[in-house]
């Protein structure tokens, strides 16, 4: 007894400390917070301030209707029916993620833009003058909002599909006989049942919505992102892009705790089916239905993009890249590898933690852990590098007084740096999978196997872990595929030289040069799809074996 | 005993691997790596120093030089304006530039008079306007906001940098009142809510969205010199140059620059960098890869460059610039310029 009462305590410690390893970059950020602002804040909240809350929001609202509606229709027509192409729709639906949300947004801008090919066609076709005709803007709200939905609506996919296949059809066949149709069993049933999923996979959509930068930028929207970086560089206030980012988070909070609460009231907890859940065969013109309607999202995420710079390439002759393209390969995959194994191993240990010691200071390291995705990642690399330097140079000066040797900058200058601050950023995504994997692991399992007098490393290993595959890979895939997109925390901490495939990407595609960027940016993505496909492969097929 | 003579080897390795080899210089660029390279492969070619590279957004490089203190590995800091040299400069990173390598060829208006930083290349960012706009024969930047130029005007967000410092030259000559008024004259002109970026002012202009562009000449030049790019080439060829305010201070310029970090680990070379970037040989590279203007008179331009004739650049000191950079932001804010 007294050996388990130790193994809990161990699990509170270790969630803490996991947690502070999000927090302290966040920590930095209120002690960054406090410098002297000269009156900044109240420049912004008499001028701006109001339209990056609105913006922000509308933007949220817009795009986390998007998502919501796509990913759980694809997410609903995957696992309910068979229908001709379903097992590559199954992931090839993911595809839109392998994309950078602000190289989806300038393909788009180039195609729909009003010097781009489609006006310019529509001009010549009727005779028409600029401004003689209506056409809906691409770089505005409801531009960004289609662009980012389009890209986003992988994240609901992916979390309402697992959770649709963990349903047992026992539920579905229940709502049947209590006379339901097959609308109002997944309306009353089969929705809400995979409502924590749901909303684990908009949390993740909507932060990332609030982290964007790239894309709104060019949009030349006013959003707290912009407003973060228009008061660090443009007003030159540090302190007041640190208490904006602080606004941002709160945000963040709020959306949190709104999925917590959402989860708490709805917590359900199913055993796996022994029946496996039979899916109705579609023939004829609902087959052809079915396939289109999982095409649009396919089609407008990531073929029309894609084709738009295919075109681009030919159209300039773009050359490909030198030898040096390998190595980007390499220390991307390398950076994305380490850090979604990392990531996962810690979000399993606090998600765990929270299950076998549930109170005040698991919740709490939970709640830690999942700020950070919101956080813009410029601003997570300055809240990590300026601790770790800090603690680098006493490092240094330590060894100095009493050695005589200069140690210089051991982690700040390295891709430790990076690594954590891909940490602080990415963690929340995996804890999500992970943690809604959990949940829907019933407490009688544990029980049960406790009382068969179990240990409950032995309950852990033999019996979540395994439970856990799909989920964990879940995890794993995205953080992979984040770490590879992600560009700003990695321009500004990586060590001399070291290029990966987004920063290469990035500069030769900023200063709207696309163009000739265009082969650059397939071969990009091109890159990044082979482990999304692997890794994907990988988690469907765990979930054929549960 | 095996084990020892390994770990020994190891550590003697791990040793020598942390002593610098003399023959580098580390730069933090706040601009890309394709735009420097011909430059930095040029000088390494020349003098054998190995240039190591860390490309980043300046203020994010700044912040990154501030936090690693005396142990950053920087030696010098390049930046793509002037504004962010003038931030480093308050900051107290930079050390002294040699004078006399800078004051033979470089302006005086081009460096700071401490010669802690100094510029390299010169940027300007004059009115651009398609053949519709001719007969409203704009002059000057204080026409744009003219009730004649009504859903005319196409022009970045003020985000920009290039915005923001056009805006802080502005306050260096005339009373801050009047420059807000401009600046609200210039939003209730604009013929759509600023977006995208001066390559993409231009084509909106060609496309007939607007007819008055401003925008900086090398991008211009860039979509002029790409022929393979029909539509861009096409557009850029629509545009005519107008050189802003010749009767009066001139047309905004601003400059990319570079400064020497007290901290630096590799002095000489750092200094060595410097000399050779504003060399002739570096500065044509300037005019003829980038296709900007070189800070060194006398320097051939380009035949694009030189086919827009000569004008006269406001001779304000760039330190202006950055000192009125936060001023300027405010202002646009206030005006409503997003």
């Amino acid at each position: 007894m007294f050996r388990h009462a130790k193994f809990r305590l161990g699990w509170s410690l270790l969630s803490t400390i996991i947690a502070s390893l999000v927090l302290f970059p966040l920590l930095a950020l209120v002690w960054i917070s406090l410098g002297n602002n000269d009156g900044v804040w109240s420049h912004l909240s008499s001028t701006v301030l109001s339209d990056y809350v609105v913006t922000s929001l509308a933007l949220m609202l817009g795009v986390g209707a998007v998502t919501l509606v796509i990913g759980i229709a694809s997410a609903f027509l995957i696992t309910h029916f068979n229908f001709s192409g379903k097992r590559f729709f199954e992931w090839a639906l993911l595809l839109p993620l392998a994309v950078p949300t602000y190289i989806t947004a300038y393909s788009y801008t180039g195609l729909l833009d009003v010097a781009g090919p489609t006006q310019t066609a529509l001009r010549n076709t009727f005779s028409l003058k600029t401004g003689e005709y209506w056409f809906p803007e691409i770089r505005s709200l409801g531009g960004a909002i289609f662009v980012m939905g389009f890209v986003l609506y992988p994240y609901v996919y992916l979390l309402a599909r697992a959770a649709f296949l963990e349903q047992s059809s026992n539920l579905r066949d229940v709502a049947r006989v209590l006379g339901y149709s097959k609308r109002q069993a997944f309306i009353k049933i089969t929705l809400p049942v995979a409502r924590p999923a749901i909303i684990a996979g908009l949390s993740l959509a909507l932060m990332e919505t609030l982290a964007d930068f790239g894309a709104v930028s060019y949009f030349g929207l006013s959003t707290f992102t912009t407003g973060i970086f228009r008061t660090w560089y443009g007003l030159d206030s540090v302190a007041g892009a640190a208490q904006l980012s602080l606004v941002l988070l709160s945000f963040v909070m709020v959306l949190i705790i709104i999925e917590k609460a959402s989860r708490k009231r709805a917590s359900y907890q199913n055993k796996k089916s022994q029946q496996a859940f039979v899916a109705t065969q579609l023939r004829g013109r609902q087959n052809i239905i079915a396939i289109g309607l999982v095409s649009t999202p396919l089609l407008l995420g990531f073929l029309v993009p894609i084709a738009q710079l295919l075109i681009w390439a030919i159209e300039t002759h773009a050359e490909l890249f030198s030898i040096t393209f390998w190595q980007l390969v390499l220390n991307t995959i390398g950076l994305a590898a380490i850090t979604a194994l990392l990531a996962v191993v810690l979000a399993f240990l606090v998600a765990y933690a929270s299950r076998v010691k549930p109170g005040l200071t698991t919740r709490f390291a939970k709640l830690g852990v999942s700020l950070g995705y919101a956080v813009p990642g410029t601003v997570i690399a300055v809240g990590t590098l300026v601790p770790l330097a800090r603690l680098d140079n006493s490092i240094d000066a330590w060894f100095r007084d009493n050695f005589d040797i200069s140690t210089g900058l051991i982690l700040s200058g390295s891709l430790v740096a990076l690594v954590i601050a891909y940490l602080v950023r990415f963690l929340a995504v995996a804890l999500g999978s992970i943690d809604s994997g959990l949940t829907s692991i019933h407490r009688n399992i544990d029980q049960a196997a406790r009382s068969l007098g179990h240990k409950p490393f032995f309950v852990m290993r033999k019996i979540h872990i395994p439970l856990l595959r799909s989920s964990v890979f879940t995890a794993a895939l995205i953080v992979f595929v984040d770490v590879m997109k992600e560009l700003p925390a990695t321009l500004i901490l990586r060590p001399f030289n070291f290029n990966t495939l987004a920063v290469r990407a990035y500069e030769l595609a900023n200063d709207e040069r696309l163009m000739d960027a265009s082969l650059a940016s397939i071969a990009i993505v091109l890159a990044g799809l082979l482990p999304v496909v692997l890794l994907t492969k990988a988690s469907l097929n765990t979930d054929a074996k549960t | 005993m095996q084990l020892n003579k390994v770990f020994l080897v190891v550590a003697v390795l791990f040793l020598t691997a942390c002593q610098a080899p003399s023959s580098e210089v580390n730069l933090y660029s706040a601009r890309k790596e394709a735009l420097i390279k011909p430059l930095l492969d040029q000088f390494t070619a020349d003098t054998g120093i190995t240039v190591n590279v860390i490309s980043s957004k300046a203020d994010a490089l700044l912040k990154r030089i501030e936090s690693e203190g005396k142990n950053s590995p920087a030696d010098v800091l390049l930046t793509s304006d002037a504004g962010r040299l003038h931030r480093a400069k308050q900051a107290g990173i930079f050390d002294q530039l040699d004078s006399q390598a800078v004051t033979k060829n470089v302006p005086s208006q081009y460096h700071d008079a401490e010669l802690t930083w100094t510029g390299l290349s010169v940027r300007v960012r004059p009115i651009m306007v398609t053949d519709s706009a001719k007969p409203l024969g704009i002059k000057s930047y204080e026409d744009l906001a003219t009730s004649a130029l009504k859903e005319k005007v196409c022009i970045r967000s003020s985000s920009n940098i290039y915005n923001q410092s056009l805006v802080a030259g502005m306050l260096a000559s005339g009373p801050a009142e009047s420059v807000e008024d401009w600046a609200k004259g210039l939003v209730s002109n604009m013929a759509r809510a600023p977006q995208g970026g001066d390559r993409d002012q231009i084509r909106a202009a060609a496309a007939g969205q607007c007819s008055v562009v401003v925008a900086n000449t090398y991008y211009l030049a860039n979509m002029l010199n790409d022929t393979d790019k029909q539509s861009d080439f096409s557009a850029a060829s629509a545009m005519s140059i107008i050189w802003p305010n010749q009767d009066q201070r001139g047309a905004h310029v601003n400059v990319s620059g570079a400064g020497i970090l007290k901290t630096a680990p590799n002095k000489a070379n750092a200094h060595k960098l410097i000399e050779f970037l504003v060399s002739d040989k570096a500065q044509q590279l300037y005019a003829n890869v980038n296709f900007e203007y070189p800070v060194k008179p006398g320097i051939e331009l380009h035949p694009i460059l030189a086919n827009w004739g000569t004008f006269k650049a406001d001779s304000l000191n760039l330190d202006q610039l950055g000192e009125n950079n936060a001023a300027a932001v405010k202002l646009m804010d206030r005006a409503g310029w997003k």
